[in-house]
C-alpha cells in the first residue's frame, strides 16, 4: 500500500471535471455570521452547499474562520445570525446530541477510561441498540480501520495513528448522515498523515459519506478533496475542485496559498479581444490571461514555478521568453529549484526538470520561458 | 561496526551495566546530596518524635525503679493472699527512700490510673514510713487497712516491667483483670472507641461538604475565562494564606447565640429564637469545611484541568445528552484527584484541634482534643502518646484501605 497515490477520483485525468451531476445538497449555510466579541465578525456572511456525498475541505490559515465554521455546523457554537439547513431543515438551534453528526477532533477525543470496543460503541448506546447489534457493528467498525484485535486494550496503549483509527470508527459506526472532521491528521507524522489520507479517503468514496473536513494542510486539501473552500478573513476566496483552484486561482490569496506561487507586480499594456499583454516592472512585456474586469491598479501576475521551463526545451509558439540571471540552485531529486533575477524581482522561483538545469551554474544569464495561459492576471 | 567492536574490547574487564553506573555517579551522587538536608531535617522533626512518641506510650518506668526491692520479693508471691513480712520490710526501705528523693507521688500516680485510691495510699504511707519499726506487715495494715487489698498488690506486681500495654488498651477502652485478662472497659470510662469513631464521624462529614461545595468550584475554575478563574482561584486560595486561628475566631463571632448569622435570622424573621449554633456538631462541621475546602478542591482542579475539553464535546456530538456526556465521560475521568482532594481533607480533619476546641460543644471533642487535655491538664504523657498511636494507626489504616480500593494510580496527590 503506497500512501502517496492520490486516490480522488480526478486523479485520472488533470482536467477540472465537467459538469458533475447536480448532487443534491445537504447542508447548506445561508447568510450565516458568527462573532464571539460583538465586535468583529469571525465569520463574515458565509453561503455554502456541501453536496451528498461530497468530500469538501475548508482550508485556511488558522484564524480564518474555518473551524468557527465547522464548529457551527457541528453544533457547539451558534451562528450570530443566519441559517444552517441540514437536510432541509434549520438546525441552527439543535443541540449537538440531536444532529447525528459523526465528528472526529483534532486530537482523537477519545475516552481515556474506556477501551477501544467501548468508546466505539458508546454512539450506539443511545440509539437503543441491542447488545447483539452493539457488538457486531464494533466489530465491523474495528475491521473496517484494520484493528480487530484491539477491542479490548485502552486508548493511551495504542500509537497515534491506531488511535486516528479508533476516532475514525466511532465516528462512523452509528452510519451518520454527515461526518465532520477538524485536523484529524494534525498529530500524525508526515508518513503516517498520507497513508491516513488514502484511508479516510478511501472509506469516504465506499461508504459514500458527506465529509467536511478542516485543514491548513493545503496538500492534504488537494489530495482528499472533490471540492476545496479557501476561507480568509471570515470569508470564503474561492471554492472550486482542485484543480480549477490550483490552476485558476481568483486571487492573490488563493493562488499564494494554494501551492507555490510566484506574485509579481505588473500593468496592463495591452486588451485585445484575444490578445492580453502586461509590462512587468523592469519594463519587459509579457503575454497573459485572465482580463481584470474591475480597476486596472495595482494587478499581479501569477506564474507557478514550475510552468517556468528552460527555453529551447518546450517548442510551443505561444511562449513568453525572458532573460533572466539565476541566483541559486538547489537540487530537489526530481526537479531543481532556481531562484532568478527577473521582471525586476530578485527571488523569482522556478522549478525546472533536473536534466534542463544540467548546464546551470550561479550566476548565469540564461533564457527561460513560460506558456501565455499560466500567466494569470489578478486583481486583489 | 570497527568502532564498535574496538569499545567492546575493553568493556572485557568492565561490563556494560557496571560502566553505565560509574558514568552516572557524578549526577546520582548530586542528587542525593541535594535531598539529604530536607531528608535530615523531616527525620529529626517528624520521625524521631513520632517513634519516641510510639515508645512513650508503652513506658513504664515509675513503679519498676521505685520500689525495686519490692519488685524482686513480689517475684516468690503467689498473688492472691497477702504477701508475707518480707515484701512488707522491703516496701518499707523503698517508700523511705521514694520519700526523700520525692518520687513516691510520682508512683502513687502511677498506680492511680489502674486503682483508684492508690495516690493517696502511697503518699500517706511514705510521708510516715520512716517512723515504722518490724513487723512491717501490722504497722502497714495499721497505717491503712487498704494495704490489706490484694489487688494493689497485684497492681504493683503487674508494673514490674518497664513496659506495659496498659495505655494502648485504655485507648480501646480495654483492660487487664486482676488474672490479666483482657475485658472491655465499664461503661462509665469506656468513652475513647466513642471518640475515634465521633473523630471519623466529623471528618466523613467534613469530606463530604467539601466535596459536594468543591466540585462545582473546581469545574468552574476550568471553564471559567481567564480572568474570572484567576479571581476565583484566588478567592479558594484566600483562606489557606489566613490563620487558621483567626478564621476559627471569625467562626466563632458569626455562630455565636449573639452573631452575625442569628442576628440576620431573627432580623429576616426567618426564627422567632435565637439558634444554637456554636457549640454544635453543625458548627464544628461547618467551620472545618470552610477551611479544609481548598485542600479538596485543588487536588481535583488540578486533575480536571488535565481533561480536554473535546471530550464532552465528543461525547455530545456521539448522541450523549449534557448530563449523561458530563457523567459518562467527564466524572469518571475526574476519580483520581476527587480521590486524592478527599484523602488529604480526611486525614488532615482526623487531627483538627483547634476548631473542635474553639467551635464545638463537649460532645463534638475530637480525639486530638483529648490528646491535648492529656498533656497539659493530667500530665499522663504516657496516655497521651497511646491516643495519639491509636489516631496514628487509624489514619495509615485509612489509608491504606484507600489506596487498595481506589488502586494508587487512581489518586493524583500531585
Amino acid at each position: 500500500m503506497n500512501g502517496t497515490i492520490p486516490l480522488s477520483h480526478h486523479s485520472a485525468s488533470l482536467e477540472p471535471p465537467q459538469a458533475e451531476p447536480a448532487r443534491k445538497p445537504l447542508v447548506q449555510f445561508q447568510s450565516v455570521k458568527k462573532s464571539y466579541d460583538g465586535k468583529s465578525l469571525v465569520v463574515k456572511d458565509l453561503n455554502l452547499d456541501v453536496g451528498e456525498g461530497e468530500f469538501l475541505t475548508m482550508l485556511g490559515p488558522s484564524g480564518s474562520g474555518k473551524t468557527t465554521t465547522l464548529m457551527m455546523l457541528g453544533g457547539f457554537e451558534r451562528p450570530t445570525s443566519g441559517h444552517i439547513l441540514l437536510d432541509g431543515k434549520a438546525v441552527e438551534k439543535l443541540p449537538p446530541e440531536k444532529r447525528n453528526i459523526g465528528f472526529v477532533f483534532q486530537n482523537y477525543a477519545l475516552f481515556p477510561h474506556m477501551t477501544v470496543a467501548e468508546n466505539i460503541a458508546f454512539p450506539l448506546r443511545y440509539r437503543n441498540r441491542s447488545r447483539a447489534e452493539t457488538q457486531a457493528r464494533v466489530a465491523r467498525a474495528l475491521s473496517m480501520v484494520h484493528l480487530d484485535t484491539f477491542g479490548d486494550r485502552k486508548p493511551g496503549q495504542l500509537s497515534g495513528g491506531q488511535q486516528q483509527r479508533v476516532a475514525l470508527a466511532r465516528a462512523l459506526v452509528f452510519e451518520p448522515s454527515l461526518v465532520l472532521m477538524d485536523e484529524p491528521l494534525g498529530a500524525l507524522d508526515k508518513q503516517l498523515r498520507e497513508h491516513m489520507q488514502f484511508e479516510i479517503k478511501k472509506l469516504q468514496v465506499e461508504l459514500g459519506i458527506t465529509m467536511v473536513y478542516v485543514t491548513h494542510d493545503q496538500s492534504e486539501a488537494l489530495t482528499m478533496s472533490d471540492r476545496i473552500a479557501v476561507f480568509h478573513d471570515g470569508m470564503i476566496q474561492q471554492c472550486a475542485d482542485p484543480v480549477t483552484l490550483y490552476n485558476a486561482p481568483v486571487n492573490r490569496f488563493v493562488a499564494s496559498f494554494i501551492g507555490d506561487n510566484n506574485l509579481l507586480p505588473c500593468q496592463l499594456k495591452l486588451a485585445d479581444k484575444d490578445r492580453l499583454r502586461v509590462a512587468m516592472a523592469d519594463g519587459s512585456e509579457l503575454d497573459a490571461i485572465n482580463p481584470p474586469a474591475g480597476r486596472m491598479k495595482d494587478l499581479s501576475l501569477s506564474i507557478r514555478p514550475e510552468r517556468i521551463a528552460v527555453a529551447g526545451k518546450t517548442s510551443s509558439p505561444l511562449n513568453n521568453r525572458f532573460q533572466a540571471r539565476v541566483g541559486s540552485l538547489f537540487f530537489q531529486g526530481d526537479h531543481v529549484r532556481l531562484t532568478l533575477e527577473a521582471f525586476g524581482s530578485d527571488a523569482l522561483v522556478a522549478h525546472v526538470a533536473a536534466r534542463d538545469a544540467a548546464g546551470l551554474r550561479a550566476g548565469d544569464r540564461a533564457a527561460f520561458e513560460v506558456p501565455f495561459a499560466d500567466c494569470r492576471i489578478l486583481e486583489a | 561496526m570497527s568502532t564498535a567492536t574496538l569499545s567492546l574490547g575493553r568493556s572485557a574487564a568492565m561490563p556494560l551495566r557496571q560502566a553505565v553506573r560509574r558514568a552516572e555517579r557524578p549526577a546520582r551522587n548530586l542528587a542525593v546530596l541535594m535531598v539529604v538536608p530536607a531528608l535530615l531535617f523531616v527525620i529529626i522533626t517528624f520521625f524521631v518524635p513520632i517513634l519516641k512518641l510510639l515508645a512513650t506510650s508503652v513506658q513504664n518506668p515509675e513503679v519498676a525503679s521505685g520500689l525495686p526491692q519490692t519488685m524482686i520479693m513480689l517475684k516468690d508471691w503467689d498473688g492472691h493472699s497477702l504477701p508475707d513480712e518480707k515484701v512488707f520490710a522491703a516496701l518499707a526501705a523503698d517508700l523511705d527512700a521514694a520519700h526523700k528523693t520525692s518520687s513516691a507521688a510520682s508512683i502513687g500516680k502511677r498506680l492511680n490510673y489502674e486503682i483508684p485510691g492508690a495516690r493517696s495510699l502511697l503518699v500517706g504511707t511514705a510521708r510516715v514510713v520512716s517512723a515504722f519499726s518490724p513487723p512491717y506487715r501490722e504497722a502497714f495494715l495499721a497505717r491503712d487497712a487498704a494495704w490489706g487489698n490484694p489487688e494493689i498488690w497485684s497492681v504493683i506486681a503487674r508494673n514490674e516491667s518497664r513496659l506495659t500495654p496498659f495505655y494502648l488498651m485504655q485507648a480501646v477502652d480495654l483492660r487487664q483483670d486482676a488474672e490479666g485478662h483482657l475485658q472491655s472497659a465499664p461503661a462509665d470510662e469506656a468513652i475513647f472507641l466513642d471518640v475515634l469513631g465521633r473523630t471519623l464521624a466529623v471528618a466523613g462529614l467534613v469530606t463530604l461538604s467539601t466535596l459536594i461545595l468543591g466540585y462545582p468550584v473546581a469545574y468552574m475554575l476550568t471553564q471559567a475565562p481567564a480572568r474570572i478563574a484567576a479571581l476565583m482561584m484566588l478567592m479558594v486560595l484566600l483562606p489557606l494564606w489566613t490563620s487558621l486561628l483567626v478564621r476559627t475566631t471569625a467562626w466563632v463571632v458569626l455562630l455565636q447565640t449573639d452573631g452575625v448569622i442569628n442576628d440576620i435570622l431573627i432580623g429576616l424573621h426567618l426564627t422567632a429564637e435565637r439558634l444554637q449554633l456554636i457549640f454544635t456538631r453543625f458548627g464544628t462541621v461547618l467551620a472545618m469545611t470552610h477551611i479544609q475546602l481548598p485542600f479538596t478542591i485543588l487536588p481535583i482542579y488540578s486533575v480536571m484541568r488535565t481533561i480536554p475539553a473535546t471530550h464532552l464535546r465528543a461525547a455530545r456530538s456521539l448522541g450523549a445528552p449534557p448530563v449523561a456526556a458530563f457523567w459518562r465521560i467527564y466524572a469518571p475521568q475526574t476519580i483520581p484527584g476527587v480521590t486524592a482532594g478527599c484523602l488529604m481533607t480526611f486525614i488532615l480533619s482526623l487531627g483538627y484541634y483547634i476548631t473542635p476546641a474553639l467551635v464545638g460543644g463537649p460532645r463534638d471533642q475530637m480525639l486530638s482534643n483529648f490528646i491535648s487535655t492529656y498533656i497539659n491538664r493530667d500530665l499522663n504523657w504516657n496516655f497521651a502518646a497511646a491516643l495519639g498511636a491509636v489516631l496514628l494507626l487509624v489514619t495509615l489504616g485509612i489509608y491504606g484501605l484507600f489506596l487498595k480500593l481506589a488502586g494508587a494510580d487512581k489518586i493524583k496527590l500531585g
